[in-house]
């Protein structure tokens, strides 16, 4: 006699519960507060905003505490809370010339108007464990200075003045959105760049490092690589003028590569771009050398059949809410397409078996 | 829960839908792109049907929700929720009451209405996917009906193995036209295509929406001398002892003792209730647990 296995409701119930208090830890630790995850995990929200897609540091907090600090999990509340919101329009292009830098840096040239400013990174920490910090949270102040913020005119546009960099076409007026139409092939600069600085920030790491590699190779410096504060700006059609509507800090990187030259046009430069929320240096200089080795076809070069070169395999891969989505949904129940391999497999090995036995 | 949209979607989103699946209706067959959206639960776990389901439903629609034939699999008791909280439409899990039917993995024995809709949650909606990892050249075959390589595929099987080793997700041609992907069902579930039913297919990761409208020619791929076979494991079920369903096998002791029953736990249930019993059966009770 059997009873057929029922209650998926309760375990539902129950599991959401224990998770509750799984997520909350031991109750005699002091709880963490979203201000605190925002201002002191500053690193891991911005990495939720930039692939949440929506800019707001305190719902990335939230959606980090949420989920225990998984921040895929982070990532996928902020992008299921984001489709609910309406869309009043779009905002005029930001100009990150004007941003406001915490930091600045070339490596093509020495020095250049605006100077380079490192700000904080971690590029010349020695990566030694600070058990200072476990035991007090105190922190040295920083010194100031009171300096005007100088011009900071883009580093490439110094290489615009002698034509060595090629010029970019102008986009459309209002370009496609991503979220809002299906990706359909090929797909324009512009939707590409979109998929990138919202891609998961390992998959673009990834597809970056196999082009230094070798992979479609396109030798990249980074001109420059800035990190500031820039204003938003929105045309309001009742006023008739745009209007400052917020600030948001990014993070924008623009690498020189090589280009041979083609028939028609005589060797010069060409760019990588990368332009990602938050403080993201790592995705912005990845997107911007995934972004020049897709940039293949528009320049003339050979496809070597790399993968950063393959705008379908990396656009279809990169979304790392998509890809969690699919890769974990194995764990469900797949009891009937299963029951119907074990119904095959056991009919062919039956055949296999009987014909050995007569060829015996 | 007042702070969302009936149905959760907002209108705008449902009428984009609701465009996809009209196209997908007048080319059978055919996948049509559309916008799909980040939905609150994880792609993989049925986004496309979901979002197909709250493009149909209405406030008078009565919902059912399976997985695996079955209504209190753990996926289908959680969207059933989200459509009981988020559109506050009346759940059954009887299939004959339903008027739209979300599924995952299966088709319900009993045979569907005219005035009923079936969704199905789609994973990888293209076909040939798996022949040609392109979406780009997938497109192409389609549109120059250049299915050959299925053909190919078929053959091969049956070279290698004897047989066409396709168990689910079995390819179908549909009004002599497109080849289509009906979801991972099993090739048990393949000839209840035919039916009187609306039956639309969500594949929300992908980004594609496909329809098989009443009445419409859904032929299984196969050769004349290799026809295709609905086939199903040769046991009734233990439960209520039904030939004609396609069962779930379950081990039951540390021997590898197994035990048959039907996959689709609405037909097993109204069986019992009527009185069948099969081998391993009790009579029916209400609220067993």
């Amino acid at each position: 006699m059997y009873v057929a296995v029922k209650g998926g409701e309760k375990a539902i119930d129950n599991a959401h519960a224990w998770l509750a208090e799984e997520r909350r830890g031991d109750t005699s630790i002091a709880e963490l507060s979203v201000p605190q995850i925002r201002e002191q995990l500053a690193l891991a929200v911005n990495r939720v905003m930039a692939e949440g897609s929506l800019y707001d540091p305190d719902l990335a907090a939230l959606a980090i505490k949420q989920s225990r600090g998984d921040l895929i999990e982070a990532i996928f509340l902020i992008r299921a809370y984001r489709t609910t919101l309406p869309r009043f329009g779009g905002s005029c292009p930001v100009d990150t010339e004007q941003m406001i830098c915490d930091r600045r840096v070339s490596a093509t040239f020495k020095d250049a108007p605006g100077g380079q400013v490192l700000g904080p990174t971690f590029d010349y920490t020695h990566r030694l464990l600070d058990f200072k910090l476990a035991a007090d949270g105190e922190v040295p102040q920083a010194p100031t200075a009171t300096t005007a913020q100088p011009d900071t005119p883009h580093i490439m546009s110094f290489l615009d003045r002698e034509n060595l960099i090629q010029t970019e076409p102008e986009g459309p007026e209002t370009p496609p959105d991503l979220t809002r139409s299906p990706l359909e092939l090929p797909a324009t600069r512009a939707l590409r760049l979109q998929a990138l600085t919202r891609g998961d920030e390992g998959f673009i790491l990834g597809m970056a490092y196999s082009t230094q590699r070798g992979y479609a190779r396109n030798h990249a410096f980074v001109a420059e690589l800035r990190i500031g504060a820039v204003s938003v700006e929105m045309d309001i059609p009742e006023l008739g003028f745009a209007i400052d509507i917020g600030e948001v800090t990014l993070t924008e990187c623009e690498t020189v590569n090589q280009f041979q030259g083609s028939k028609t046009e005589p060797p010069q430069f060409t760019r990588g771009y990368g332009l990602v929320f938050g403080m993201t240096e790592r995705k912005a200089i990845s997107m911007a050398l995934v972004d020049r080795a897709l940039r293949w076809k528009e320049l003339g070069e050979d496809n070597v059949g790399a993968p950063a070169q393959d705008e379908e395999f990396v656009l279809y891969h990169a979304d790392n809410i998509q890809a969690t989505g699919f890769l974990e949904h194995i764990k469900l129940p797949h009891y009937v397409d299963f029951q119907s391999e074990l119904e095959l497999i056991r009919r062919l090995r039956r055949e296999a078996m009987g014909e050995q036995e007569a060829a015996e | 829960m007042t702070d969302y949209n009936f149905a959760y979607l907002d209108e705008q989103t449902k009428r984009m839908i609701r465009r996809a699946i009209l196209k997908g209706l007048a080319i059978p067959g055919y996948q049509v792109p559309f916008a799909s959206r980040e939905m609150p639960m994880p792609y993989g776990w049925g986004t496309g049907g979901v979002q197909v389901s709250a493009a149909v439903l209405t406030p008078d629609d009565t919902f059912k929700v399976i997985d695996q034939g079955a209504d209190d699999t753990t996926n289908a008791v959680s969207i059933r929720r989200f459509f009981e909280k988020t559109a506050g439409v009346a759940v059954t899990e009887a299939t004959v009451d339903a008027s739209v039917i979300q599924t995952r993995h299966r088709i319900p024995e009993q045979e569907l209405r005219s005035d009923q809709i079936l969704v199905y949650q789609v994973p990888i909606p293209e076909p040939l996917r798996f022949l040609e990892p392109s979406e780009v050249e997938t497109r192409k075959m389609h549109s120059l009906e250049e299915y050959g390589l299925m053909h190919v595929k078929l053959y091969e099987d049956i070279s290698q193995h004897g047989a066409i080793a396709t168990a689910y997700a079995y390819p179908v041609k549909v009004e002599g036209r497109y080849v289509m992907d009906p979801s991972p069902i099993p090739k048990f579930d393949n000839p209840k295509l035919n039916m009187a039913g609306i039956q639309l297919f969500g594949a929300g990761r992908e980004q594609r929406i496909y329809a098989v409208p009443p009445y419409t020619d859904v032929v299984s791929l196969d050769f004349d001398d290799y026809p295709f076979e609905a086939s199903k494991a040769d046991h009734a079920c233990d439960l209520c002892g039904a030939e004609d369903s396609y069962l779930d096998e379950l081990i039951v002791d540390d021997a590898g003792g197994r035990m048959f029953m039907c996959s689709d736990t609405d037909y097993c249930a109204g069986r019992r209730k009527a009185g069948c019993i099969g081998a391993q059966g009790i009579p029916y009770q209400e609220d067993v647990a």
